[in-house]
């Protein structure tokens, strides 16, 4: 447990020391929201309608932006060799990894989410299903990401490859994250929808790691 | 450093070891015996598969054919139970330009499970006043010495080196060959891979040249 925590503390060093990973993250979440009232237009009715669907469609593509980083410094410097070449399953190295990743790139987005709700007109019933839906969903953001990472791996162009492997999977995700906001608002409760974002993260808990640490290894032989 | 010593039961073995990268084959039926004290010194020209010898002892790349054993088990059987026994320095030094000397080595001890006192380390190869430095501002020699302090901050029963003098000055060499020294008299082994001479004892050699597949045989006949 000790190396475990060794690992993602020393990737939140990292990653405060370096800067720039939680800043652009946000920058950009922000700055592709706020293009919405200017492309469809200031209706307070028409943002109020399509807010849900803008905030989660945008976190998904920021949380996207941080992710080639996640493997891809420690494979270029050999760190991940080592790594791999440790006691601590290659497989808890992920999640620790990936822990990390949430709390440097997910844990802002869930703090900036409601400010940016709130420019959207979102209905005020819906920001505890938006909240509750983001702390659920934002890290199988992250695990579903680390996949991608893992394969991507060597490959040139590594960043497009994986928008293009995950944005697919992160498709459950926003529909039960937008659902969830959708339905408190409409007065059925969110509760089935964050249940379902729920299950999906144990799910993700569960596999990652297997399938990200054997992408890892296939692309260290 | 605690000098106890390390396990010394068993023989590191290797027998009819082949290694394929893409579709070349590099080396096959390659034997080798590794007792605990002993040193394996594989020379050879380059592409001759010693960088590859060492990353399949390490447990990174898969053997083509043949077996690796300690002390009669396939190390394939716990490979949790073969990471923690080896040091792997390979070509890259891996550290983080934003950390310090000393963080990095303390992050490496830590995750190997101690709190290994980072001072002697460093000291031991003249990196005692770099411990606050980032290591950005290091020196390729001072890296490489860096990423050798880590043998000497986790003991551990087998040392993979891959080329561990390139970019030493010939201090830091010596110094590392007093540190196999020591290592091999607490009952450590070290393999290691060269293209200088160097002096160490009775190390057994290995040509990986010998080990050279001939253009004629096709893969099949040679892994038969």
């Amino acid at each position: 447990m000790s190396a475990f925590l060794t690992l993602v503390a020393r990737d939140l060093r990292l990653a405060f020391r370096q800067g720039g990973d939680a800043a652009m993250v946000i920058a950009f979440f922000v700055l592709t929201v706020v293009l919405f009232p200017f492309g469809v237009g200031p209706e307070p009715e028409l943002l109020q309608r399509i807010a849900a669907g803008i905030v989660w469609v945008t976190a998904l593509l920021a949380a996207l932006l941080s992710l080639e980083r996640l493997f891809q410094a420690d494979y270029e410097d050999g760190s991940l060799e080592a790594l791999a070449l440790l006691p601590l399953p290659l497989e808890a190295q992920v999640l620790a990894k990936c822990l990390a990743h949430w709390l440097v790139t997910g844990l802002p987005l869930i703090i900036v989410a409601p400010l940016l709700a709130l420019l959207l007109h979102l209905d005020p019933a819906g920001y505890p299903a938006l909240l509750a839906g983001m702390v659920l969903g934002t890290p199988t953001l992250s695990l579903i990401g680390a996949i991608g990472a893992a394969l991507s791996l060597g490959a040139r162009r590594g960043g497009v490859l994986i928008s293009l492997l995950v944005l697919p999977l992160y498709i459950p995700v926003l529909i039960f994250g937008v659902a969830a906001i959708e339905a408190e608002i409409a007065g059925f409760g969110a509760r089935p929808d964050l249940l379902l974002l729920a299950a999906l993260l144990v799910l993700a808990v569960g596999l990652v790691p297997f399938a990200a640490a054997a992408a890892l290894r296939l692309a260290l032989e | 450093m605690p000098a106890q010593p390390l396990p010394t039961s068993g023989d590191f073995t290797g027998q009819g070891l082949a290694c394929r990268r893409g579709e070349k084959l590099i080396f096959r039926g390659l034997d080798f015996t590794l007792s605990a004290g002993g040193a394996l010194v594989l020379i050879g020209p380059n592409g001759s598969g010693k960088s590859s010898l060492l990353r399949l002892m390490a447990g990174l790349t898969p053997h083509e054919a043949g077996t690796l054993a300690w002390g009669g088990t396939d190390i394939r059987e716990d490979p949790g139970a073969h990471r923690a026994r080896l040091h792997f320095i390979g070509h890259s030094d891996a550290l983080k330009p934003v950390l310090s000397a000393g963080e990095s080595l303390a992050f490496w001890a830590k995750m190997r499970g101690t709190n290994a006192a980072i001072e002697p380390a460093l000291a031991r190869f003249g990196l005692a006043n770099a411990a606050n430095l980032p290591c950005r501002y290091l020196s390729a020699g001072q890296k490489r010495r860096l990423a050798l302090a880590r043998l000497i901050a986790v003991p551990a029963a087998l040392w993979l080196l891959d080329e561990p003098l390139a970019s030493l000055d010939s201090d830091a060499a010596s110094q590392l060959l007093a540190a196999i020294g020591e290592h091999r008299a607490r009952g450590g082994r070290v393999v290691l891979s060269t293209h200088a001479p160097i002096e160490l004892g009775d190390a057994a050699r290995l040509s990986l040249g010998d080990f050279r597949p001939s253009p004629t045989e096709t893969s099949a006949e040679l892994l038969a």
